[in-house]
């Protein structure tokens, strides 16, 4: 598996199981879709669509591979991710292939299908697909979902209108040329006649699908929902009055209700146990111990004891009556906050260099001055407000799961995994994605669905795995405490001759490579960093890793951009300069930034540089537009403070400007302002409430964030203890999404990093006092 | 057998006294509106009504709520009809949606009591509701905006 070799490089889950398709997907958006007409086709059994009148199969991944070997694949290579389909009401049934986790995917994606397609959104239904191989890709993270599939999706639109068009056209008897289709209907150009699609639905389902180059797609400004606020949230009913359905909801028939007693430390293992107390529980129907895990951890079990029991409340007094002897291992030797000197010790010489420009050795030799900061970032957990959950059944003719899941392929490998079930039978693992309450990352790890299908298979039972608060909190799959090192050289000028940037923590790589040392992940936020200055150093440390290390919401970026955008703060400072003024000069000439030219390996996302380019002028333009809507350089009250930051990841660009308060020593959030050009946006709304939200998960970083371990053991639990930010201590958030057509970049990620710093500028500009380690806790200014 | 009325309607439980609430709504009368988020009464994912008061489910024993009116999100309204779920529909407040119930539940305890709360009345009301994707501006502008559709109403 290639991403053995990128020690200390994040792979993301699509790099671990399926280089492949992610080899596709990378091959870019306009590489265009394979649509097939397959209403009379056998795979629409599954789907639940076969009973409607038309139904188009759109191929969005591998297409290269499909397209190398035949302009048109047969059936045996057809494999739709999604499937537009029209019953004889004129109900339009548009597949969402992706998770919805609160960032609105299901009303996103679908809606560039309706639109496209000229729908009434009132007649459109979206149905969840189901986890499977012959997809393609669907794991949701990354922020990538509308950034690859924007064009794909409206050329699968645009072909079932043409297709209507050709329809209304033959019952006509005229040219297509002469229907116009508009909102679920077929007007006759010089005439009043009409035709609802209902009435189209039959013919276009006997119609071939027209070649690509006989497509005309619609121009921006015919879009009459993407890109527009005019529509009501998808789930929006379902989920205010309770009917919605996340993992945590599902019930099946007999089903029982298991949770488990894990190892407190990973690796850790059962040297005995004693379940005589456990099973006198009334409800509490078996015990069954989980084999052990070694590494890698990847998204395998962890192991411990299973308590099996009618209900919830019975399998949880059963799990405390348990008397179990553990084996803690090797990672017994870790303590999260003695750790912190290896991490000082890493950066004192780092052996992995990720970028270099000029001198940066010499450039600090010849300095009038240099100016060096530490910076510390404490481990979080993901804090789901729904705890992963798993419902499985096993049964002679395979495994049915139902759960929240971000990524429903890598789950049904790991039932695979556990099942041993060969390649060839994959199709006998259906995974169903219910609603996820929140993700965050910790979702694309399914090792909850492996436990569910372990004990679904030992017991004979259907299993419904429920994890609980302390569960979540303290088995998680970990964003890593990260230690920083900034430098920057200056002569007599305002601006840095030389910059240097040493940064380590635990890998994410050692999670599915245990020899992984190199911090990672550099891309996120070190190695692209957008200053234009002379002499340019950027390192990695080493280290050891203890827990499950995993993606935590912008990942590295958080700690990346904390450390760039307060250090950026502590310059202009040092400078006396105006901080907002600072960093632009810092930017300085607007250009296309090429690292790689730095003896740089940066990957972009997974994007090619022509289309999602390192463009320095949106970045200042960011800036620009939060410091006017911030009302940056006004006179504010006494005892206000105002802080700036920028960074650009998941090929979004925003700025952020924080506005605090400082009374009697305690920090109060003022104001919050977000500039974002995140390129075309399909829903404004859900990219200002994904903003909303991540300044308000940034809050809860920045105020509280803090996992560690003693002995190796998560030393949080719940919320008293692992705390999230409340209602009161947040103000209205101000978002500013930027008009754009620059193709569709990332939305549910980017608007954590530039949070925190921003923040802990505004402090520093309203008290005069730096804090260069969150979480801000252990100031005692909260 | 323990008799719980919930949502108007009584059920007949066979379930130890001290078992919570939100398992014998969730698992024993299948009612998952009300959501677990931590077990101890910290982040009102659970809320539901007792005789109208706000009550954490998660940590009241099914014994406690005998003789009493328990009302979940599903009783809240007959169809989504509440001012406060077409409040929180008009400005698409959830993001997941998974606290949504314990949020909705919580301001309608507010609303009963306070028929025109402040921001800062909200936020003391509503601060043992987390939510995690960061809805809480929307909560709130949700909660003025069903304040005034109910005064409108009345």
């Amino acid at each position: 598996m290639s991403f053995l070799n990128k020690i200390g490089v994040i792979p993301s889950e699509d790099e671990i199981f399926n280089s492949d398709d992610q080899q596709s997907e990378i091959a870019g958006d306009h590489q265009g879709s394979v649509i097939k007409n397959v209403t009379r086709r056998g795979f629409l059994k599954a789907t639940g669509l076969a009973s409607s009148s038309l139904v188009l199969g759109v191929q969005l991944s591998s297409i290269q591979a499909a397209t190398s070997t035949h302009a048109h694949p047969s059936d045996k290579d057809f494999a739709p991710d999604v499937f537009i389909s029209m019953d004889k009401k004129g109900t339009v049934y548009i597949v969402c292939h992706r998770s919805e986790m609160g960032q609105g995917i299901r009303s996103s994606l679908p809606l560039l299908v309706a639109d496209e397609m000229e729908c009434d959104w009132d007649r459109v239904v979206v149905k969840q697909g189901l986890g499977d191989a012959k997809y393609g890709s669907q794991n949701t993270d990354g922020s990538r979902s509308v950034r690859r599939f924007y064009y794909r999706l409206k050329e699968a639109g645009a072909t079932a209108r043409t297709m209507l068009q050709m329809a209304a056209a033959q019952v006509w008897k005229v040219k297509p040329t002469s229907v116009t289709i508009y909102n679920h209907r077929a007007k006759l150009k010089g005439s009043s006649q009409v035709l609802d699609f209902s009435e189209l639905v039959e013919i276009a389902a006997t119609l071939k699908v027209p070649e690509k180059s006989a497509l005309k797609l619609k121009k921006e400004s015919e879009h009459r929902y993407v890109g527009k606020d005019n529509i009501k949230l998808l789930d929006g009913k379902d989920i205010v009055t309770g009917k919605a359905r996340f993992g945590y909801d599902v019930e099946i028939e007999g089903m029982k209700y298991a949770v488990i007693a894990r190892p407190p430390v990973v690796f850790g293992k059962v040297k005995s146990f004693d379940a005589s107390e456990a099973m006198k529980v009334p409800g509490v129907l078996k015990v069954i111990k989980l084999p052990a895990l070694n590494p890698p951890a990847v998204f395998n079990m962890l192991g411990g004891i299973a308590v099996i029991a009618d209900n919830t409340w019975s399998a949880l007094q059963g799990r405390d009556k348990l008397k179990i002897e553990w084996e803690h291992g090797a990672n017994a030797s870790y303590n999260t906050k003695d750790y912190e000197k290896e991490f000082v010790k890493a950066l004192d010489n780092p052996p992995h260099v990720v970028r270099n420009r000029g001198d940066w050795d010499k450039a600090k030799e010849k300095a009038d001055k240099v100016f060096t900061q530490n910076y510390y970032v404490a481990g979080i957990a993901h804090a789901t407000m729904e705890p992963p959950a798993a419902t499985a059944v096993v049964s002679d003719d395979g495994v049915e799961v139902w759960t929240c899941t971000q990524t429903p392929q890598s789950a049904q490998r790991n039932v695979m995994g556990v099942m041993k079930i060969p390649q060839e039978k994959a199709a006998s693992v259906k995974i169903n994605v219910t609603l996820l309450g929140g993700g965050f990352g910790r979702k694309s790890k399914p090792d909850y669905v492996a436990e569910a299908v372990y004990i679904a298979n030992e017991t004979k039972l259907p299993v419904k795995v429920c994890w609980t608060r302390e569960d979540e909190i303290k088995h998680g799959y970990y964003h890593s405490p990260s230690y920083q090192s900034l430098s920057a050289s200056f002569d007599k000028s305002g601006l840095p001759t030389g910059w240097y940037h040493g940064m380590v923590n635990h890998p994410i790589g050692a999670t599915f490579n245990p020899a992984a040392k190199q911090a990672g992940a550099a891309d996120l936020g070190q190695t692209d960093l957008p200053f234009d200055l002379p002499n340019i150093k950027l390192t990695n440390g080493e280290s050891d890793t203890f827990m499950r290390i995993g993606w935590v919401r912008s990942v590295t970026n958080i700690n990346n951009a904390f450390a760039v955008s307060s250090f950026a703060d502590e310059l202009a400072r040092e400078q006396k300069q105006d901080p907002k003024d600072y960093l632009l000069s810092l930017i300085g000439k607007d250009q296309m930034l090429d690292v790689n030219k730095d003896a740089a390996k940066y990957e972009n996302y997974g994007e090619n540089f022509d289309d999602y380019p390192i463009d320095t002028s949106r970045l200042k333009n960011v800036i620009e537009v939060v410091a006017k809507d911030a009302g940056w350089g006004k006179k504010l009250p006494a005892g206000y403070g105002i802080g700036i930051a920028a960074h650009r990841s998941f090929c979004t660009y925003v700025a952020t400007v924080v506005i605090v308060s400082s009374q009697k020593d305690k920090i109060k959030i003022e104001k919050v302002f977000y500039a974002v050009d995140a390129g075309k946006v399909i829903n404004p709304d859900r990219a200002r409430s994904q903003m909303e939200g991540a300044a308000i998960f940034s809050t809860s970083l920045a105020y509280y964030g803090e996992i560690t371990a003693k002995d190796g053991i998560v030393e949080q639990s719940n919320f008293h203890d692992y705390e999230m930010a409340r209602i009161g201590q947040v103000p209205d958030i101000h978002v500013n999404i930027l008009k754009s057509d620059k193709p569709p970049a990332g939305i549910g990620e980017p608007g954590v990093p530039p949070f925190a710093p921003a923040l802990c500028n505004a402090i520093f500009d309203a008290t005069g006092k730096r804090y260069r380690r969150l979480p801000l806790k252990q100031y005692g200014i909260i | 057998m323990i008799e719980l009325t919930i949502n108007n309607k009584k059920h007949q439980l066979d379930v130890p006294q001290e078992m919570p609430l939100l398992w014998a709504l969730r698992d024993i009368i299948k009612l998952t509106g009300s959501k677990y988020g931590c077990g101890m009464g910290l982040c009102g994912a659970c809320t539901v009504h007792l005789d109208g008061e706000a009550t954490r489910s998660c940590v009241l024993p099914v014994s406690a709520a005998i003789g009493k009116k328990v009302t979940t999100i599903e009783g809240l309204s007959d169809n989504a009809d509440h001012p406060l779920q077409q409040a929180w529909m008009d400005i698409s407040v959830p993001q997941c949606g998974y606290c949504q119930p314990g949020q909705i539940m919580s301001a309608a305890s507010l609303l009963n009591k306070n028929d025109s709360p402040s921001d800062d009345e909200i936020d003391q009301a509503m601060s043992g509701n987390i939510c995690r994707c960061g809805t809480y501006p929307r909560i709130r502008s949700a909660i003025h905006k069903a304040a005034k559709l109910a005064r409108e109403v009345k």
